[in-house]
């Protein structure tokens, strides 16, 4: 084997080489370098045109006495205080004003499905007995009928006339008597009977 | 309009005996149809009695008749201190001369005579002072308990011999109790002698009771009360206290009143879209007949006394008149023409006129009519007044007024047909809607 002793000289020869300078690193060979991919500029969208929405006013705001929401006092709450319609002398035809409370009723009687109401027509003092009970029973109608326009059941609603038996201001003048003609929708638990 | 009273003359004993009238023939004689601004002048002595029981009565029993009489408007009852003779003996002629100086025009003697320690007899006598002759005398068996009523029952005789008519003392009168403040009102029926004595409630329960009437034949009422939620027509029998509720109406039953002969109900219904329509009850098959279908509104209807024709009221013109119909519902004819609002009639017993209520300019008044619409009449104005109801002899109206404001509370008051004395009606507290019964048997 002569070959053996010329490769360990060889070998000999690098390790002595090695004991003399430190070893430089491998140059490691990269990709070739070329030129940047070209820049291209992306198309504009076409977008759909604004919404108006609805104006921005003040939330609903804290209110410490709130009844709870679906409570008797809730209906009475989101009528404005009181569950009742006012109507013209001698008439028993519902006001703007009225309407308005009433799709305010309606909208909360359908979200309450376990209440029903007795609607109570009333009149002022200023007519008789008898007479006033058949005008009371039209107003507590007129009230009725307008409900069931707005989605509730007929089931749902009862009337009752006290004609002029249930006035809720003892004034004899027009500001009492004003809201003595009135419809009122007591809320019942429940069916009605 | 005048009112007076006139005495069918001084007829001398020749003249009397030329005419073979006799002394039961009454001479002095009272127009109750013109009213009256001189009053009879009347004396009731006390009735004379055996004992410190039947002389206890004897007082109270002319105390009652005196105040009966004074009422009518048609007497005026005199002072007894002012009496020159005393009678001892009601079986003799009393001294005329003696009650002439007083001016005097008639004299009542009485006395009571005990039977048993429950049984007493009431006596008396009429006497006719100018002509000098009786024209009453009548006895009365009772027990001590009952000399109130039998002296209405004196009342009613002493008034039927001296004015010709029946007399209305022995009745009584339902009506609604009120008490509470305007907003917060109970009522409550009740029922009391026609001078407001012996008042008792009618019903154990609080519910919410309207517009009695009485059977003018018998001692049954109808009323409207909210015992359910729907209120409804109600019949009470008095003497028996047994209520029933009228038929099985799904909307509101009320405005009830008998027919005179009390076999029939008449009221108003609501119906369809809360139209009120005037129906009839017959209260003995209990089948109902409808008589008007107008859709305005159709309400407080009353029969004539002979059954034949109905007044009610309605707005099918615009406002609140009266109207008439033949009892079958046929022949609808306006009567009310004048200025303002006709509300509430109610036919008289006698059958001549119609009481009802007219508002219009902030006030209200009781006024009558004749059943054509002629002769239109007001008999009182006030704030608010309401409920006329007729005397058994169709000669008084009573009547609810109500006061104004916050603190308006109501009374009832009383007024002659002709107008003439208004009065308040004694009730135990604030009271509206009286009815008054018949003559009690």
């Amino acid at each position: 084997m002569n070959i053996k002793p010329i490769a360990i000289s060889l070998t000999v020869l690098a390790l002595t080489a090695c004991a003399t300078k430190a070893p430089v690193q491998e140059v490691q060979e990269r990709p070739e370098v070329t030129a940047p991919p070209p820049v291209t500029q992306e198309a504009r969208p076409t977008l759909p045109p604004v919404v108006q929405a609805p104006s921005v006013v003040q939330g609903p705001t804290f209110d410490p006495n709130a009844p709870v929401p679906g409570s008797i006092e809730d209906f009475a709450y989101q009528s404005g205080g009181e569950p009742r319609v006012y109507f013209g002398y001698n008439r028993y035809d519902l006001t703007e004003d009225a309407r308005n409370a009433l799709r305010n009723q309606a909208q909360w009687l359908q979200s309450y499905s376990n209440f029903n109401a007795i609607v109570e027509g009333n009149a002022d003092e200023r007519g008789t007995r008898e007479y006033n009970l058949a005008l009371g029973a039209r107003r507590a109608d007129s009230v009725k009928a307008f409900l069931v326009s707005q989605g509730v059941s007929p089931s749902r609603l009862t009337t009752v006339s006290y004609g002029k038996e249930r006035p809720i201001d003892g004034r004899s003048n027009e500001a009492g008597w004003s809201r003595n003609r009135n419809g009122h929708t007591n809320i019942t638990v429940g069916s009605i009977g | 309009m005048n009112l007076k009273h006139f005495i069918i003359s001084l007829w001398t004993a020749f003249c009397a005996a030329l005419l073979t009238v006799g002394t039961a023939h009454a001479q002095l004689e009272i127009d109750i149809t013109k009213g009256n601004i001189d009053p009879t002048p009347i004396a009731v002595p006390s009735f004379l009695g055996t004992d410190t029981q039947t002389r206890e009565l004897g007082q109270q029993i002319a105390e009652v008749i005196r105040a009966d009489l004074e009422r009518s408007g048609l007497f005026k009852s005199l002072n007894p201190a002012s009496f020159l003779e005393t009678q001892t003996n009601i079986d003799y002629q009393p001294t005329f001369a003696d009650w002439r100086v007083i001016k005097a025009e008639a004299l009542v003697s009485g006395r009571i005579v005990k039977e048993s320690p429950t049984k007493i007899r009431v006596e008396f006598r009429l006497w006719d002072i100018f002509a000098g002759s009786q024209l009453a005398g009548l006895r009365f068996a009772t027990t001590p308990d009952n000399w109130r009523r039998t002296a209405h029952k004196a009342s009613d005789a002493i008034y039927k011999s001296l004015t010709g008519e029946e007399g209305y003392f022995d009745s009584r009168i339902v009506f609604i109790d009120e008490t509470g403040p305007k907003t917060n009102r109970k009522k409550r029926l009740a029922i009391m002698d026609q001078d407001g004595h012996a008042p008792q409630y009618l019903l154990a329960g609080s519910d919410l009771v309207l517009t009695p009437r009485f059977s003018p034949s018998s001692q049954k009422i109808t009323f409207m009360s909210y015992e359910n939620i729907t209120p409804h027509v109600y019949l009470l029998d008095i003497e028996t206290g047994r209520r029933e509720l009228l038929g099985n109406f799904p909307g509101m039953t009320f405005a009830p009143r008998f027919s005179h002969d009390g076999n029939q109900l008449i009221m108003a219904m609501e119906g369809k879209s809360a139209n009120s329509d005037i129906y009839i009850m017959d209260l003995r098959s209990r089948s109902t007949t409808r008589l008007t279908t107008d859709p305005s509104i159709d309400v407080s209807a009353s029969f004539s006394p002979d059954g034949r024709k109905i007044v009610f009221n309605s707005d099918r013109g615009g406002s609140p008149q009266l109207y008439t119909m033949n009892a079958d519902g046929t022949n609808k004819k306006r009567i009310s023409f004048g200025k303002g609002r006709y509300n509430s009639p109610v036919w008289s017993p006698r059958g001549d006129k119609i009481a009802f209520v007219k508002s219009g300019g902030g006030k209200f008044s009781i006024s009558v009519m004749d059943p054509d619409g002629s002769n239109e009449r007001q008999l009182t104005e006030s704030f608010s007044e309401e409920g006329p109801t007729w005397s058994p002899n169709g000669r008084v109206i009573i009547f609810s007024r109500e006061t104004k404001g916050v603190n308006g509370y109501n009374t009832v008051w009383s007024v002659d047909l002709t107008g003439q004395n208004l009065r308040k009606v004694e009730t135990p507290g604030k009271a509206s809607d009286p009815a008054w019964s018949p003559l009690l048997p």
